[in-house]
């Protein structure tokens, strides 16, 4: 069944966006990522022009995060303290990351800088997380059971201005917090991507809070970045296109529930070990993007861009 | 509108003609008078409408030669028509090889080019029009595409444009298609356009040219209107006209089917 859509000025099938909607939504209940790092190239490669792929994919994202939240808030498994706090940071950096942005762009060879950073940060990030993850998961098998969770007590706790994060279970600083997600609001400022994939394992292994908890308040932050994202777009470059979000949107909300249910039935350390899986393959897609010839060595793109 | 020359007012379209378009006409058509050769044309339809099942379509273009004398014997009359879509600006951007690693480096802006351009001849592009017509009228597709800004770094602006047709003509926004003019008996002609599903909304100019030894003898252009109507109308016009709405409005959609999708999902378990 063929659609047009009206602000992407394009047809296409509408089959192919549920489906498409289904299995990002799903991972993006697996993981607490909002997924529009894989469905905007996606979106790309079916023909709709980016800035719409981009203002659309956040649209879709408020949905699916929102739809992934509420199965994690009946489960208990959403830290909305970690998530509020995280959040400030978030706004924090993304505006301090649209400066930077722009800095970087006045002295030229932006893009080079951003795809190298993105390639060197997430390999660093995905390694290690795929052999934190191998190890727990050889460990617990050896002993047969999961091993005694040992908190370690490092610098993060003597900081002042602690604060009581029960879901997660920790009495920390909110230093630690918000620094990081003033650092993940400048990266996905400056990627364009919505950040959930930086910000999922900086808060399993730099916050050290529950993996499952994790997920959902990943989430959580997740709807206001896009939803402030979607209106940005909406009010100034008019490029959300209501009829493709709610294509992607029915597959997508369908897809954040049994994507939740999938992650509540795995291990904590299957579902790191998957997360690094799939953030290795994304570094590994990038890095080939960046070092095989491309097929196309030009591309279009709107005016006075 | 004074200066409609009294051999346009019977045609079927030409209440859509701009008058300086046709002032440029009349001087061009003018010294070709003692040719006696004219288009008189029509199309299938004189809009296109964008519904949300829009698919692309086509557009039939025919007509016929009118002449006063029986018609030279020396050369043979052939047809070339064209279709344009509105014109846009566009960044044509380059990748290199910098350390390594494959980076946009130069962009070139192009003034105007059609969003959409499908020219259709009765015989091969060169034979039907020589260089110099087409650089007076603009026909083929790399004469249509406007003028381009090139900065200093760039030596080869042409690749730029060479790139620009390459990638259109792939998703069938440019079509250049000789020998697809169906003439006969150098009189009646006709040929149908294909219009690709990704079309932009606009004006769409279609010119008919008449040429012999390809050298232009008579011109005809027109226009149909590419619309979009109903739920695209509506949803194109509120995102343009008031955004903070629309924005509010695909939010409170995202959350609805959000909420929707974890209600329904409650009460299929319980």
């Amino acid at each position: 069944m063929q659609i047009y859509l009206p602000i992407a000025e394009i047809s296409v099938n509408a089959f192919l966006l549920l489906g498409l909607g289904g299995m990002v939504g799903i991972l993006s209940g697996m993981f607490g990522v909002g997924g529009g790092f894989l469905m905007t190239p996606l979106l790309f490669f079916i023909g709709i022009p980016p800035a719409v792929a981009v203002a659309t994919e956040a649209n879709q994202i408020v949905a699916s995060s929102f739809s992934g939240v509420l199965a994690h808030l009946r489960r208990k498994t959403v830290d909305l303290k970690m998530g509020t706090v995280l959040l400030i940071g978030g706004l924090i950096g993304a505006f301090l990351g649209i400066q930077l942005f722009n800095f970087l762009k006045s002295i030229g060879q932006v893009d080079l800088l951003v795809r190298l950073s993105y390639v060197v940060f997430l390999s660093i990030i995905g390694s290690l997380m795929f052999v934190e993850s191998l190890r727990a998961i050889m460990r617990s098998k050896r002993s047969g059971g999961a091993p005694p969770r040992r908190r370690k007590h490092t610098w993060i706790h003597a900081l002042p201005f602690k604060m009581k994060f029960r879901t997660s279970g920790l009495y920390i600083s909110v230093i630690p917090p918000v620094l990081v997600g003033i650092s993940v609001g400048v990266l996905a400022a400056i990627m364009g991507v919505g950040g959930g994939f930086i910000m999922v394992p900086a808060m399993i292994y730099l916050l050290g809070m529950p993996t499952k908890v994790v997920v959902g308040t990943s989430l959580f932050q997740i709807i206001f970045v896009t939803a402030f994202t979607t209106l940005a777009h909406a009010t100034t470059n008019y490029t959300v296109d209501i009829a493709l979000a709610l294509l992607l949107m029915l597959g997508g909300v369908i897809g954040a529930q049994i994507g939740t249910r999938i992650g509540l039935k795995l291990k904590a350390e299957q579902l790191r070990i998957l997360l690094a899986l799939m953030v290795l393959g994304v570094v590994a897609k990038l890095a080939l993007d960046l070092l095989l010839m491309p097929a196309e060595l030009y591309s279009l793109g709107g005016g006075g861009e | 509108m004074m200066t409609i020359p009294p051999r346009l007012r019977p045609l079927p379209f030409p209440l859509l003609l701009s008058g300086a378009l046709l002032f440029l006409f009349a001087l061009q058509v003018a010294p070709l008078r003692a040719q006696d050769e004219r288009v008189v044309a029509g199309l299938s339809q004189n809009r296109i409408t964008i519904s949300t099942g829009f698919d692309g379509s086509e557009i039939l273009v025919f007509g016929a030669v009118r002449r006063e004398s029986p018609p030279p014997a020396d050369s043979p009359l052939q047809v070339i028509i064209s279709v344009s879509g509105p014109a846009q600006p566009v960044t044509v951007r380059r990748k290199e090889k910098r350390l390594g690693i494959w980076v946009n480096t130069d962009a070139v802006e192009i003034g105007s080019a059609p969003s959409f351009y499908a020219v259709a001849s009765s015989a091969p592009f060169g034979e039907a029009l020589s260089e110099a017509e087409d650089l007076r009228y603009r026909v083929s597709i790399p004469r249509a595409i406007g003028s381009i800004e090139v900065p200093d770094e760039v030596s080869d602006p042409a690749s730029f444009t060479e790139a620009l047709i390459r990638i259109r003509s792939r998703s069938g926004l440019y079509q250049t298609n000789p020998g697809t003019v169906h003439l006969s008996e150098e009189t009646l002609f006709e040929t149908s356009v294909e219009l690709p599903s990704n079309l932009t909304e606009g004006d769409y100019r279609i010119r008919i040219f008449l040429t012999r030894n390809g050298r232009v003898i008579d011109a005809y252009e027109t226009s149909i209107a590419v619309r979009k109507v109903g739920l695209e109308r509506f949803l194109y016009s509120l995102a343009h006209e008031r955004p903070l709405l629309y924005g509010l409005m695909s939010l409170a959609i995202a959350i609805i089917a959000g909420w929707g999708a974890s209600a329904a999902f409650r009460l299929i378990k319980s």
